[in-house]
């Protein structure tokens, strides 16, 4: 699980600190608003109705913090396996995820150090849009095996 | 006439500074609920196996289905309070007047921000509990005037006492 360390500090998975781990990409409009309302009970006019989302002053009707909170947790997820182990996550609801944004997930290592028999990680998370612009910057703390 | 507000935070809302807000227990969390989350969540690309296949999950370090870390036991309806889940109703006072006290004098509500620290894993058959509490207010100037933080703690049980989750919520009310 744990590679040998590389210049510069240790290798988790493939990636050290101050590289992103893979991004996780979605391109979030009602098909995906309306499944997520459907599981969290969160039918909320402005996350279904494009003239609510511009009552709110959005060009749109938008998605859910709450599903940004979840592809945060998929981007963690996708990287560390089934083994690994999130720890803690935390992050700010910046800004709207409007139609027609393609949303990617990143994330950055910042710190990787032994804990027990495993290797913890600290990251930083973010979510943005197709031009930069962060919609739910945040952190998390996850942890992998560090030998099989 | 209009009056600059030195501090939204009065005596008695300092006293109430750590009470309950609301305690809430899940209805048993069935497979389907997870399936159904992970579906919602990784749309439209299939979710991975170990939320779906039981035989796969079987196999994995969990030993069985687990639900997505973030995965919410109560939507729709709750075992206790019986019924339907009860929806925030947007009041930027709520927390107050819960409480029984006298809210601040703010109109808008934004949320600030969540932060989440986890436990054990939620499974199929398990029963959550939620408990609430008012945890701290602070207070800041910004460019909207005076603006109040108001930090909430929530802790999820699983019906063996271990802790599932401790959430840390920040409403920003101006």
């Amino acid at each position: 699980m744990t590679d040998a360390p590389a210049s510069g500090g240790p290798t988790v998975l493939g990636r050290t600190v101050g590289q992103e781990i893979p991004t996780f990409v979605r391109t979030p409009g009602l098909h995906h608003w309306n499944r997520y309302a459907a599981v969290n009970d969160e039918f909320v006019p402005i996350h279904m109705d494009d003239e609510a989302g511009r009552a709110a002053g959005y060009p749109t009707a938008f998605g859910m913090g709450n599903l940004q909170w979840s592809y945060l947790h998929d981007l963690l997820r996708q990287w560390i396996g089934d083994d690994g182990r999130i720890e803690h996550v935390h992050c700010q609801f910046r800004s709207a995820n409007v139609k027609g944004q393609v949303i990617t997930a990143h994330g950055r290592i910042t710190e990787v150090r032994p804990e027990g028999d495993r290797h913890v990680v600290e990251l930083e998370v973010w979510t943005e849009d197709q031009h930069g612009t962060r919609l739910a910057p945040g952190g998390a703390v996850v942890s992998v095996p560090a030998a099989e | 006439m209009t009056q600059t507000v030195t501090s939204y935070v009065s005596d008695e809302m300092r006293a109430v500074l750590g009470a309950e807000l609301g305690r809430v227990v899940s209805f048993p969390i069935a497979e389907s609920d997870i399936r159904r989350w992970a579906v919602a969540v990784y749309y439209p690309e299939e979710p991975p196996r170990l939320f779906w296949d039981a035989e796969y999950a079987a196999g994995s370090v969990h030993r069985g289905i687990v639900a997505p870390e973030e995965f919410n036991p109560f939507a729709w309806m709750t075992a206790q309070p019986a019924g339907l889940a009860r929806m925030g109703d947007n009041d930027p006072n709520g927390i107050e007047k819960s409480l029984g006290v006298r809210p601040p004098p703010t109109e808008f509500q934004l949320n600030g921000g969540i932060d989440v620290t986890y436990g054990v894993r939620m499974r199929p058959g398990d029963v959550i509990t939620s408990v609430s509490t008012l945890h701290g207010y602070h207070e800041r100037r910004g460019r909207l005037g005076l603006m109040l933080f108001t930090t909430m703690a929530n802790t999820w049980t699983n019906q063996h006492g271990e802790q599932v989750r401790l959430t840390k919520g920040m409403l920003i009310r101006y």
